[in-house]
């Protein structure tokens, strides 16, 4: 039953509406639900990695004709780490979130956004990809602009805008796919592709995905909306985000560029590899000029994006499963520096670096948890950051592709220090009006939340070893569309 | 009937696309209706246009007709629809909230989240005082 | 702002009429054109008009729940008419039909309740917009 961790946040969304008028069982249904939706992931990887690649046919159409559910390991690892985000942000709103977002349904709209992204994970066919697309954008459009303040209304007028824009350009490449091939079914396309002998209509076609998933995941010419709307909403929504729907344009962008227009490639590696390098420099000299916490780390995300956008384009094997391991190792550590971010601002009520100062004195503990994601992330062993560059870099090595690689050491050394000026910002400097304000209490939830977040993160780079065997397991499945069209269709290849 | 539906889907397209590149938010609105339209033609027109011959299989036989309509993007076409429908209901009254809030719809306003709002008052004063030259 | 005579007396007239032929096309729908998207939107749109005519207030007592009740059994209709199959040990949505049809309504099955739930998803959807808006307007 492979289709359960896409039912069980569906039924828990509407079992959330259904409670809409006590906040108390809300509650109480979104940790179980949660929980039981990360119990089911794992499972589910689990079986796929005994099993190899699974499907089921939705509604017993067989596979070309119906709709079908296809879970391989690259899915079931996303479906993994976006449940235990899950689990995490779960726990960080019931301290993080306040009454009134919460009586106008931020718990049923979490549990749908969560429904749209194992979707997206799990669609067998373009088409559904859409869909669940759209329900997780719907979800996420609803919680971008819930509250209504000011600067959030604006961000979600720019974020809303454009993601149609992406979705219309998306939908647009799907038919002229469908008018080519007569197929949505991604094995069914991934067979006949090759076969086909048209010149320019291919390639027209993969840049329009390009260019659709471009935007939603934040790629270099396209990003502008991610820093002008992310930090707008309460941070509990931002780290959500952050850690799972730029994610799913990436996680698109892999599927598609490996099962469909793989054999189509000569130009599209260079392509790819010119633009995650200025995604990864655009992105952290953007982080580098911010005074604002949450903007920072907006930028941040972009120049992630650049890294994972790079083990596509370097396309060998090994570069993927560095690119899937650095997925995993860039979901964790964001989301826990955004609950970080909210930390701070529930004690100090700030998210201004230059308002902050004196929480290493204040609150060494917090620090810590700063400390361990944000070096995570800038690169530094033994940390996972480490050893997902590190996968990247002799990957690059291996393909000659030097220039690249070395702009990824340069950009990681820029984000030491973007990380470093936070530290002494937040932590290291004099506070300017000393002791002025007491520090606030912070919820137990969100301080379980971050710590269980971080633990999950400096794990992934303690068990970098079996993380980064699965992800080459995983890269290996992409790396050969036949296993994949096998899988769904039956029969060889 | 092909060429007509691809032509009306080129001009929905242009339409479209001037429409979001205006400053007015319910222009921008009107622009992406127009090209939620214009991606429901190029669905509708990719599959040849065939009438009057449904995809169903005549009493008696085991497989359909040589040449039949195909079925496929008309169920694309609905469900882009729907979710269009629900977009565009969104986006409306996203937009109500907007003029609500900030009491204006032109984009060139919303710049809060770019830089702090304070700024945004100098920003615009300064534009005042160029425009006499 | 006045409102019109003939407007609300049709309304009134047209509204059930409406809501009949609404369940006729739900009903109808799965061989035939219809279905419970087209049959909630006409629904919706009969309510919508007894609103604009009458009153939204007028709606909001003439529905005997809250819209977003509506909408949170219709999808759970729709979640169990896949699930149902699921019990059977067949692949989740599945369409599972009696085998005799009832009187009137024709033939039952998990897709008619999958229908019935969207129509009423549908329903709900957009009575919550409409109210939630007129009723922000009259503040």
């Amino acid at each position: 039953m492979i289709a359960l961790p896409l039912l069980l946040p569906l039924g828990f969304a509407i079992l959330n509406v259904l409670a809409w008028k006590s906040p108390r069982a809300q509650r109480v249904l979104t940790l179980v639900g949660a929980a039981l939706q990360t119990g089911a992931a794992f499972w589910l990887l689990g079986r796929v990695r005994a099993e190899g690649i699974l499907h089921l046919p939705i509604g017993n159409w067989p596979a070309p004709f119906g709709i079908v559910l296809t879970a391989d390991l690259f899915s079931a690892i996303m479906l993994a780490v976006s449940a235990v985000v899950g689990l995490a942000a779960a726990l960080y709103s019931q301290g993080g979130m306040d009454e009134r977002r919460v009586r106008y349904g931020y718990y049923p709209l979490f549990f749908f956004l969560l429904t749209g992204v194992n979707g997206a994970f799990l669609a067998g066919d373009l088409f559904n990809l859409y869909v669940w697309f759209e329900v997780m954008l719907m979800a996420s459009f609803v919680l971008i602009a819930l509250g209504g303040e000011r600067p959030q209304v604006e961000g979600a007028i720019k974020y809303v805008i454009l993601n149609l824009l992406a979705s219309t350009l998306f939908l647009s490449a799907v038919g002229l796919l469908y008018n080519l091939c007569g197929t949505l079914n991604l094995a069914d396309l991934a067979r006949r592709i090759p076969a086909l002998e048209a010149g320019g209509e291919v390639t027209l076609i993969a840049v329009l995905f390009l260019v659709a998933f471009g935007i939603k995941s934040a790629i270099f010419p396209l990003f502008f909306w991610l820093p002008a709307s992310y930090h707008t909403p309460p941070v509990t929504i931002t780290a959500l985000f952050s850690g799972l729907l730029t994610k799913v344009g990436v996680y698109a962008l892999y599927r598609v560029f490996t099962l469909l227009f793989a054999s189509d490639a000569a130009y599209l590696p260079t392509l790819l590899l010119v633009l995650a390098g200025f995604t990864m420099t655009t992105g952290v000299l953007g982080a580098a000029a911010q005074m604002d916490f949450r903007r920072l780390l907006s930028f941040h995300i972009v120049s992630q994006i650049g890294y994972l956008l790079m083990g596509l384009g370097l396309f060998s094997p090994a570069a993927l499963a560095a690119g899937i391991y650095f997925m995993v190792h860039v979901i964790l550590a964001k989301t826990a520096l955004f609950f970080v971010a909210g930390i701070v601002r529930q004690t100090e009520g700030s998210y201004n670096l230059k308002e902050l100062g004196s929480l290493y004195a204040r609150r060494p503990g917090l620090a810590l948890l700063f400390l361990l994601p944000a070096l995570s992330l800038a690169g530094l062993p033994p940390l996972s950051g480490f050893f997902a560059k590190l996968a990247l870099v002799l990957a690059g090595f291996d393909l000659r592709s030097y220039a690249i690689v070395g702009v990824g050491l340069g950009v990681s050394l820029l984000t030491l220090y973007s990380m470093t000026k936070v530290w002494n910002e937040v932590f290291w400097k004099e506070r300017k009006e000393a002791g002025a304000a007491p520090l606030r209490p912070v919820s137990a939830w969100m301080w379980a939340a971050t710590l269980g977040l971080a633990a999950v993160s400096v794990a992934a780079g303690l068990l970098a070893g079996p993380l980064l065997d699965l992800s080459a397991q995983a890269a290996a499945q992409l790396a050969d569309p036949s296993l994949y069209i096998q899988a769904v269709l039956g029969g060889a290849p | 009937m092909t060429w007509l539906l691809a032509i009306a889907a080129g001009v929905l397209f242009a339409a479209g696309i001037y429409m979001i590149l205006r400053r007015s938010l319910v222009k921008i609105l009107v622009g992406l209706a127009l090209l939620s339209y214009a991606v429901n033609l190029l669905l509708f027109n990719s599959a040849p246009l065939i009438p009057a011959r449904p995809p169903l299989i005549p009493l008696g036989s085991s497989a359909p007709p040589e040449v039949y309509a195909d079925p496929v993007p008309q169920a694309l076409i609905l469900t882009a629809i729907v979710i269009s429908f629900g977009v565009t209901a969104f986006a409306v009254v996203l937009m109500r909230q907007v003029y609500g809030t900030l009491g204006t719809d032109d984009l060139n306003e919303m710049r809060c989240t770019d830089i702090p709002c304070k700024e945004v008052e100098i920003a615009s004063e300064e534009e005042q005082m160029e425009e006499p030259l | 702002m006045k409102r019109s005579i003939l407007l609300a007396t049709a309304a009134r007239y047209l509204m059930p009429l409406m809501l009949i032929f609404s369940v006729f096309l739900l009903l109808r729908g799965h061989n035939e054109i219809g279905g419970g998207f087209v049959g909630g939107l006409v629904a919706a749109s009969a309510l919508m008009l007894y609103g604009i005519a009458i009153s939204p207030a007028a709606l909001r007592t003439l529905l005997p729940v809250e819209p977003r009740l509506l909408v949170g059994l219709g999808l759970l209709a729709a979640l169990t008419s896949g699930l149902l199959p699921v019990l059977t040990g067949r692949p989740f949505l599945t369409g599972l039909w009696l085998k005799t049809p009832l009187p009137v309504i024709g033939k039952v099955g998990t897709p008619l309740l999958f229908d019935t739930g969207v129509y009423f998803v549908v329903v709900g959807v957009v009575m919550w917009i409409l109210l939630s808006l007129a009723e922000e307007e009259a503040k």
